[in-house]
């Protein structure tokens, strides 16, 4: 075998493929940026000073900020409980962590609106303590963490199921007590598969729109999350702030993807 | 022995309870609400059935494409690692970083009868937008890192030696492809595939934009439900979610399945 047509072959490979990802994946990217400045800076910015623009992005930040925390503790917990321990049932118990990644949103937020919403006992029981949840802030947090639910359990027990237990035992063995296991032992080495499936969290959150968009009742200035405002905006045939929120909720997670490869490439080379 | 197994436990089937099975069930629970015979008239009207299969067929159609293009792009990046290389490794992981109304309000767009490319497809009597192709189109956009990032790792740890063997035994490039390159591959292929289609196989952000959501024609399933919501007909809703569940937990089975068939398989390489 030659290497010249070799050669070429190679260049032809890398040609088909780099012109695949340019038109299918680059291209969508450029378009969002042009289709925002189309009619220059000033009116893109613009965008930003409308007050339900401004209470969308508000509210996107505090549900995502609440959603991390509370599935960044249960990811936490739920690893741990699922490596450190033998008991019947683990596999099904995982399986069930699981299922929201393959739950189709719109189902997950049916699921949180007829749990809580007026015609179920909950949601009235809720309503009678002056708690409304569904087509309120509360449904939009449920949901939420709903669809993230499996993120950070999962990157958390890869990395826990690798380490074993030999450590905790071996320190438990020398008097300490689980407290003391949990945080110098445990955590230390878990702590950038946490980042992970913390950033992962984030990411999806910022961005829900199916559950979200079945849960909120859409009303402007209350229940109404950049995502939502994005479908608005395009229904208004307003572009130019349909493509300025897009583009700057693209921005924040492709960065926040970015930063997840450079953690696992910084990793690897430790 | 480490301690606290009761506590921790508890509290981890406490919380999975509230936030996943609790929900879940009162979708069941509320199909109180109908009779089984009405249950499938809901469940299986022309309507639904018709949404069913576009659903999964579009899923399907998408996963197909992804496997094609994403082992192509896998192999690629495999092969010839470069810096450049990076830029296009980097740009596989924009659909899964990507909401999915950006993603659906984009290729709505730019696939679009006014789009850059949409306008050139619809001038040649081959529209995308609002047609089933469209929904193709979206599918096979989120699901084709899932397609990349399950095969890439394993053609990263693919024997050279297997395929230098048969080339040295006499074998043409093409057969050496077909007969060990491919079959290695299968495992990694089938369960990149079956991860795209549990992605696609639900999705709504970015297909309702682009799929003109005409009845019977271009309507996808989360959509019949959420038009079955707006006219508070809940356990309308709920009967279609049902039927929708279903297919999520035999996918899910068949996830876990591939999944430990994968491990098991690297585990032989």
């Amino acid at each position: 075998m030659t290497a010249a047509p070799l050669r070429a072959a190679d260049r032809i490979a890398i040609a088909v493929v780099a012109l695949l990802l340019g038109v299918f994946v680059l291209l969508p990217l450029i378009s969002v940026a042009v289709e925002a400045l189309r009619a220059g800076a000033p009116a893109a910015l613009a965008t930003f000073a409308d007050p339900y623009a401004q209470s969308a992005i508000v509210l996107t930040i505090v549900v995502t900020l609440i959603t991390i925390a509370a599935n960044t503790a249960f990811g936490v917990l739920a690893a741990w409980t699922l490596t450190k321990y033998a008991f019947p049932g683990k596999a099904l118990l995982l399986a069930i962590i699981d299922l929201p990644l393959t739950v189709s949103p719109v189902v997950a937020g049916l699921a949180v609106l007829l749990c809580f919403g007026t015609n179920s006992p909950v949601g009235q029981w809720f309503l009678a303590h002056d708690w409304k949840i569904a087509f309120a802030p509360p449904g939009i947090v449920l949901a939420t963490i709903f669809v993230t639910f499996p993120y950070v359990a999962r990157e958390t027990m890869a990395l826990m199921n690798e380490t074993g237990r030999e450590l905790e035992e071996a320190a438990l063995g020398l008097g300490a007590n689980l407290w003391q296991v949990v945080t110098r032992v445990t955590f230390p080495r878990a702590r950038w598969a946490i980042l992970n499936g913390l950033l992962l969290t984030n990411a999806r959150a910022l961005g829900e729109f199916g559950a979200v968009s079945v849960i909120s009742g859409k009303i402007r200035g209350l229940t109404d999350t950049v995502p939502l405002h994005i479908e608005i905006l395009y229904n208004d045939d307003n572009m130019v702030g349909a493509f300025t929120l897009a583009g700057t909720l693209a921005v924040v997670a492709i960065a926040l993807t970015l930063i997840r490869s450079a953690i696992d490439a910084w990793r690897r080379a430790e | 022995m480490i301690p606290g197994r009761g506590i921790a436990l508890g509290l981890t089937v406490t919380i999975v309870s509230l936030v996943v099975l609790v929900p879940l069930a009162s979708i069941v629970l509320t199909l109180n609400g109908i009779t089984p015979a009405g249950f499938l008239d809901v469940a299986f009207s022309p309507r639904a059935l018709a949404a069913y299969r576009l659903s999964v067929g579009a899923a399907f159609a998408a996963a197909a494409i992804d496997v094609v293009a994403g082992g192509a792009i896998a192999a690629v990046l495999v092969r010839y690692p470069s810096r450049g290389m990076r830029i296009l490794d980097a740009l596989v992981d924009v659909p899964f970083a990507l909401p999915t109304a950006v993603t659906g309000i984009t290729l709505a767009t730019l696939y679009g009868p006014n789009g850059w490319i949409g306008s050139w497809f619809a001038h040649h009597g081959l529209p995308i937008a609002y047609t089933p192709a469209g929904i193709v189109l979206a599918l096979a956009f989120v699901g084709l890192p899932f397609v990349v990032r399950t095969v890439q790792p394993i053609i990263a740890t693919l024997p050279a030696e297997f395929g230098e063997a048969a080339a040295s035994l006499g074998a043409a490039p093409l057969a050496v492809l077909a007969r060990v390159t491919l079959p290695l591959l299968a495992p990694a292929f089938l369960t990149g595939f079956a991860l795209a289609l549990a992605r696609t196989i639900g999705e709504y952000g970015s297909v309702i934009f682009i799929a003109g959501n005409m009845p019977l024609r271009t309507e996808i399933v989360p959509l019949v439900i959420v038009t079955r919501l707006e006219e508070y007909d809940y356990a309308g809703a709920a009967a279609v979610a049902v039927v929708s569940l279903v297919f999520s937990f035999v996918m899910l089975l068949a996830i876990n399945t591939l999944q430990r068939r994968l491990s098991a398989a690297r585990g032989l390489a």
